[in-house]
């Protein structure tokens, strides 16, 4: 459903993530604060390290289909520049989706974790 | 997903479904937008403008594409939940095939009980006539409350409506008549319409062919004109084309066909076979002779109330107009306190058919909530049995709004399938409708199953799905918890609760059956009352009556139409099987009476009732059984020799005279210019308007009287024969009369052979309609109702499996253990009997208008119908309850 890209200055290792995950991740960067689309993938690509970049052709889908859920809701606002924007913001059901979703995260990650660091015979 | 979440996104699915283009724009905005975005930021990172708008956009990879994919998005996946749902309920309602045949069955019947009586209301009260503008038709009748007349209207009434009315675009009088049609190969008597030139263009007729009355045809002395109907050109001429422009004989006078009437159309009900033109001449109309039904069509604008008053201002200019009939006064017509009775037309069609299907279509609800109660039941218990499955889906992760959104398609999808059965049900229950043809059903031909009552069915095969879908869905409100799966596993038993649910549906269903069999047998008590009640005449069965009509074409001779009609009698007389022959203008239960008042010797002042105006011949009392009260019958000789003599009814004799001797000697008069007759005998009480009602005061006058009204001499010309014999009914007798009438005259055919037995039972028609469809309600109710207390019973026996074998291994006795489940179930019907009889006493008062002899709270029938419950439920608790006691503790608590 999407991908992370090669960045346009230098080659990351493309991060095969679990399905699901971008959503999850969609929903953090909302509850740090409402902000439109662009925004978004602006801000995840920062708190990654560029580790993390979302394609342009991704990130729509996902965020209509977070909004269909009705997991973040929108608003039209005049942005700083005078444009129209579409804002989102994460609302009470988003929210306690996004803990479920942090937990599951966590519990298998830690189960990975255990795994790969088992001592080699 | 809870039910509040799903709640909260309807607004955005419903807009991008309904605001498609507004959504669009907004998606090419954003998408728009975020190009900008990058774009500037590129030209921030020092690329040229059209070189970083080029970026941007192989970035986002193509708007339209994206924008695509975001509408896939949104739009199809509650398409895709859905058509889901749909499959995963058809595979589950695959897998149980009783369940889902029980379910389907019971609401067939439910919904198509009531898809049946909504088509009969909807097309019999809530349709408009079949006449254009049909709101503005107006039965333009009358009520002359010192005569008791009711309804009608007559010819000076019509010329001054005509002539000076403001609300009426158009007036018109029509009435019901029949006539002989000779020139035929058998003289044949057949019903006809005669009508003023304006009623068939008022209601939009337009003829199959020829044309229809023009005012010419309307006046008087002009030639006679005749339209057919359909079916009678079709039947009796083969659909001659060229008939128009021919003659036909009626009562012995040519009428020249003018026009041929559609096929389909429709009068008010009329089976006539023949239009005739109303010629009346405004020269020689006088005040009174209310012989008609008035329609007019009222102008734009105007409502009943003003058409009702500007009748009654015109009323007093009528009375200026027009002379009174010779031989009444002005002022009797003054004081009569003639009033209009303006009614829309539909109204005076319909009657007061309205109370009966209205509590009909109540029954029947009442019948559907319980076929829902039981399926509800149902599918509570189908789901206790899913309670394992659900509860694991529960855990791992499926909402409450998903799993009740499932049990939702099912029960819907089972809605559906037994809207659809029951709409089939329906159209065949409306089929036998037309063909069982119940007497005096208003516009019974325009009964069918059309879009409105395929919409109701529709309808309510969705509300019952919903109803008894949405009860074990909220019963399960409370999630699927882990305690479930541990109970389940080890089957101690549902939890109260949902016990509970199932139990207060079988009280329900147990009231609401204990209501409808009430009402059933409420209309048995007051069938059996009608059928009690001494109408005041002999043995119906034996009774043949046959009408005939003697026109002037064959004797206009008052004397010789009597004595026509003497020998005719005597003719009838002898042919075999019969003991007694009378003929009278009026027999009991037949079509209207002549109503007028009767002028007293003394009482000149009073003003006085009408009475019914009986024209009798000697023996018609012996014949028909009626009881001599006091005096004597009339003669032949009386009538011959015009000796001066009549009778009256007994009621009418108490209430002039105090006793039946005390009206001998009484003399009586029917205009002041006629002479004096002396009342020689009294007559049993004959309840000629139906056994419901009470009897008419009556008063008996002799076939052939002289000077009875302006004329010289009267006679009746238009008779009932009335025929006592054990072979009524049987056409071979009816063959045997008309030989023994036409031997007498060719021209003079029989109609309308019934016996009187046919007519009483037609005036119980009303009564037997609802009692039938109330009985068959009523039957279902108690069905549906003790099938629902047998399977809650049933049921929890096998819940309770172990908890038996516990009890029996401890030592419980098997007449203990059965006790407790006949209790339970006797404590539900109980309830039901409890909660249904405190119902019924407040609805049956809604039937009253049905019932006769009986009261609504009587309560001799609540008792037995209570009883007849109470015994159906000790059954239907006690057969699951010997299976209980049939419980091997070992293999009870062993197994589960």
């Amino acid at each position: 459903m999407y991908s992370v890209t090669k960045g346009t200055r230098h080659m990351s290792k493309p991060c095969d993530l679990v399905q699901g995950t971008l959503d999850m991740l969609l929903l953090k960067i909302l509850a740090l604060e409402p902000m439109n689309g662009f925004a978004v993938s602006q801000r995840l690509k920062q708190i990654s390290g560029d580790v993390l970049q979302v394609s342009d052709g991704s990130l729509y889908p996902a965020l209509h289909k977070l909004e269909q859920e009705g997991w973040i809701a929108a608003e039209w606002k005049t942005s700083e520049h005078g444009r129209r924007a579409k804002y989102y913001s994460l609302t009470r059901l988003g929210r306690r989706q996004l803990e479920k979703e942090a937990n599951a995260w966590g519990r298998l990650s830690s189960a990975i974790s255990r795994v790969v660091k088992l001592k080699e015979a | 997903m809870r039910p509040e979440h799903w709640l909260f996104t309807i607004p955005l699915r419903l807009r991008s479904l309904l605001r498609r283009r507004q959504v669009d724009q907004e998606l090419e905005d954003e998408l728009s937008d975020h190009v900008e975005r990058k774009t500037q930021e590129y030209i921030v990172k020092g690329l040229a403008p059209e070189e970083a708008r080029r970026q941007a956009l192989l970035e986002m990879g193509g708007i339209e594409k994206r924008k695509e994919e975001c509408r896939d998005v949104r739009r199809v996946r509650w398409l895709q939940d859905l058509e889901q749902d749909l499959r995963f309920g058809l595979r589950v309602l695959r897998k149980s095939p009783s369940f889902t045949a029980i379910a389907i069955a019971t609401l067939a019947i439910g919904i198509g009980a009531n898809a049946t009586i909504f088509a009969v209301v909807e097309n019999v009260l809530l349709k408009p006539l079949p006449f254009p503008d049909s709101a503005q038709l107006v039965d333009c009748g009358h009520d002359v409350p010192s005569i008791g007349l009711h309804g009608r209207s007559a010819a000076f009434l019509y010329f001054i409506y005509r002539e000076q009315s403001r609300s009426f675009q158009s007036v018109g009088m029509w009435r019901e008549n029949s006539n002989n049609l000779t020139g035929l190969a058998e003289p044949e008597h057949v019903r006809s319409l005669e009508l003023t030139s304006e009623v068939l263009p008022m209601i939009g007729v337009e003829p199959l062919l020829g044309r229809l009355f023009s005012d010419d045809d309307a006046a008087p002395g002009a030639p006679l004109t005749a339209i057919l109907a359909y079916g009678f050109w079709r039947e009796k001429f083969g659909a001659d084309v060229s008939l128009i422009g021919r003659n036909i004989i009626l009562d012995g006078r040519p009428h020249q066909v003018i026009g041929v009437l559609p096929r389909n159309f429709w009068f008010m009900d009329s089976k006539a076979a023949v239009l005739l033109p109303l010629q009346l001449d405004r020269n020689k109309t006088f005040l009174g002779r209310f012989q008609y039904s008035g329609i007019a069509r009222l102008k734009p604008g105007v409502l009943l109330g003003q058409a009702s008053a500007d009748c009654a201002r015109l009323i007093p200019v009528a009375f200026r107009t027009f002379p009174p009939l010779p031989g009444l006064s002005l002022a009797s017509f003054e004081q009569s306190g003639l009033k209009p009775a303006i009614t829309s037309l539909k109204a005076s069609l319909l009657g007061d058919i309205g109370g009966v299907l209205w509590v009909l279509m109540g029954t029947i609800g009442m019948v559907l909530v319980i076929a829902c109660a039981n399926v509800a039941n149902l599918m509570l218990v189908r789901t206790q049995g899913r309670q394992q499955e659900l509860a694991i889906r529960s855990a791992l992760g499926a909402g409450w709004w998903q799993i009740a959104r499932e049990l939702l398609v099912e029960s819907l999808l089972l809605g559906g399938a037994g809207g659809a059965v029951g709409a089939a049900l329906a159209l065949a229950a409306l089929r036998l409708l037309q063909v069982l043809h119940p007497e005096d059903f208003p516009r019974l031909e325009q009964i069918s199953m059309d879009v409105g009552s395929l919409l109701f069915t529709f309808a309510i095969s969705v509300f019952a799905g919903l109803l008894f879908g949405l009860i074990p869905a909220i019963r399960y409100a409370g999630g699927f918890m882990a305690a479930a799966l541990h109970t389940a596993g080890r089957g101690a038993g549902e939890s109260r609760q949902r016990h509970r649910a199932r139990n207060a549906l079988v009280v329900v269903q147990v009231a609401l059956a204990l209501v409808l069999l009430t009402s059933a047998g409420l209309m048995i008590r007051t069938f059996q009352a009608l059928r009690h009640v001494n109408p005041g005449f002999l043995y119906p069965e034996e009774l043949q009556t046959f009408d005939i009509s003697i026109p002037r074409s064959v004797s206009a001779d008052p004397v010789a139409v009597t004595r026509m009609e003497h020998i005719i009698a005597d003719k009838i007389a002898a042919v075999p099987g019969v003991s007694r022959v009378g003929l009278t203008n009026d027999i009991p239960m037949g079509s209207s009476h002549w109503y007028d008042p009767v002028l007293i010797e003394g009482r000149e002042a009073e003003n006085l009732p009408g009475r019914v105006y009986k024209f009798v011949s000697p023996g018609l009392l012996a014949t028909m059984g009626n009881s001599l009260v006091a005096g004597r019958d009339f003669t032949w000789e009386d009538l011959y020799n015009q000796h001066r003599v009549a009778m009256v009814s007994e009621n009418l004799a108490r209430e002039l005279w105090g006793t039946p001797q005390a009206a001998l000697g009484k003399h009586v008069r029917h205009m002041s210019i006629s002479p004096w007759l002396e009342v020689i005998g009294v007559v049993g009480d004959e309840r000629a308007d139906g056994v419901d009602k009470p009897a008419p005061a009556t008063i008996y006058w002799p076939l052939l009287m002289d000077h009875f009204g302006p004329e010289p001499l009267h006679a009746t010309n238009e008779v009932s024969y009335v025929v006592r014999t054990p072979r009524a009914g049987s056409s071979a007798f009816i063959q045997e009369l008309s030989q023994a009438v036409w031997s007498v005259s060719k021209e003079l055919p029989l109609a309308n052979p019934q016996t009187v037995e046919d007519l009483y039972k037609k005036s119980l028609a009303r009564t037997s309609f609802a009692l039938v469809l109330l009985g068959i309600a009523g039957a279902m109710a108690f069905a549906l109702g003790v099938a629902g207390l047998y399977g809650v019973i049933s049921y929890s026996v096998a819940q309770r499996t172990r908890e038996i074998g516990i009890r029996v291994a401890l030592g419980a006795q098997n007449s203990e253990v059965r006790r407790m489940f006949v209790r339970e179930g006797a404590l539900l019907a109980a309830l039901g009997i409890i909660f249904g009889s405190i119902a019924a006493l407040g609805l049956t008062r809604l039937m009253a208008s049905l019932l006769f002899g009986v009261n609504p709270i009587d309560p001799l029938t609540y008792a037995a119908v209570a009883a007849a419950l109470a015994a159906a439920a000790a059954v239907a608790s006690y057969i699951p309850a010997r299976r209980a006691m049939r419980v091997d503790p070992i293999v009870a608590l062993r197994y589960e």
